[in-house]
């Protein structure tokens, strides 16, 4: 992944007011892009587990596939939501969660992405999302 | 359903005010039924997830739908007893106005022993021209013993 893909992703987070509101980040390893949730008292659900808020983990989830579809070379335009389908597997604790994207198949107009989060352990992911999203291709793309 | 408005008021009231994330986004809960929920998520610039457009992030309606859905599944038990969503899926029908409040209304239609399940709408000037729709499955504990760990791995294996 290129320095410039790199750049692209920072300055379309960075001008997200929602992504600024969660404190949500990412980092680029070659073509593996990996967005970051940092713990924070504000991201909270349920006190008395205490857990982060289901809605904030979807919400995750969807920023990491719109990211992810964001580096990808020749869309013209902000992708969009159809459909999201979010699956809660553990209770997400009060540290530091990550997440990845796959997208599983890029059409002209749609394109369908999986997303998994996790916390300690890759192996043990606390959240997936399975969507659709509206793409517009540029027109050299 | 023997639960006192009162007692369903006094749950909504817990969930919101003792949710860092509900009082962060100024979500608060407008009406509680029998077994229906109805929130109102202020517009705030916080929450934007377009800034060319001032339209409201996806995400955003996602928790306030969850959140609404959680209410509605309290509102029918009666009591407040720990929940864990099991899945929630979202379908996007139009972008939010912006600057208009966004409202939900979750009606958690049927509960079993262990499961409940929920339909709710977003929307911000008529419920019948809504943003965006979910559906909902939340596990339910047994009220009295401490939330296990892993809530949802624990009671939704065979």
């Amino acid at each position: 992944m290129s320095a410039e893909a790199a750049e692209r992703l920072r300055t379309t987070l960075a001008r997200i007011p929602y992504a600024r509101f969660l404190g949500v980040r990412a980092e680029l390893a070659g073509d593996e892009m990996t967005v970051i949730l940092p713990f924070s008292p504000h991201l909270i659900g349920n006190t008395s587990l205490p857990a982060i808020h289901g809605g904030v983990l979807g919400a995750l989830l969807e920023m990491t596939a719109l990211a992810q579809l964001s580096i990808t070379q020749g869309l013209a335009r902000q992708p969009k939501p159809i459909d999201v389908t979010v699956g809660y597997l553990r209770s997400g604790r009060p540290v530091d969660t990550f997440a990845r994207a796959e997208i599983k198949r890029l059409g002209r107009r749609v394109a369908n992405v999986y997303v998994e989060a996790w916390q300690e352990a890759r192996s043990r992911p606390i959240a997936n999302l399975h969507g659709h999203f509206h793409v517009t291709p540029s027109e050299q793309g | 359903m023997t639960t006192s408005l009162e007692t369903l008021r006094a749950v909504a009231d817990r969930m919101s005010n003792e949710c860092p994330q509900a009082l962060a986004l100024g979500m608060v809960t407008v009406a509680l039924e029998a077994d229906v929920a109805l929130l109102k998520l202020p517009y705030s610039l916080d929450i934007v997830g377009d800034p060319d457009t001032g339209v409201i992030a996806g995400g955003v309606v996602t928790t306030l739908l969850d959140h609404a859905s959680g209410q509605a599944v309290m509102a029918a038990l009666g009591e407040p007893r720990p929940i864990a969503t099991l899945d929630l899926r979202i379908d996007y029908m139009r972008a939010a106005e912006p600057g208009l409040d966004v409202h939900a209304r979750a009606h958690c239609y049927r509960i079993t022993r262990s499961v409940a399940f929920v339909r709710a709408t977003a929307y911000d000037r008529d419920p019948d021209d809504p943003v965006a729709t979910a559906q909902a499955a939340f596990m339910i504990n047994t009220a009295g013993l401490p939330p296990p760990v892993d809530p949802v791995v624990d009671e939704a294996r065979p």
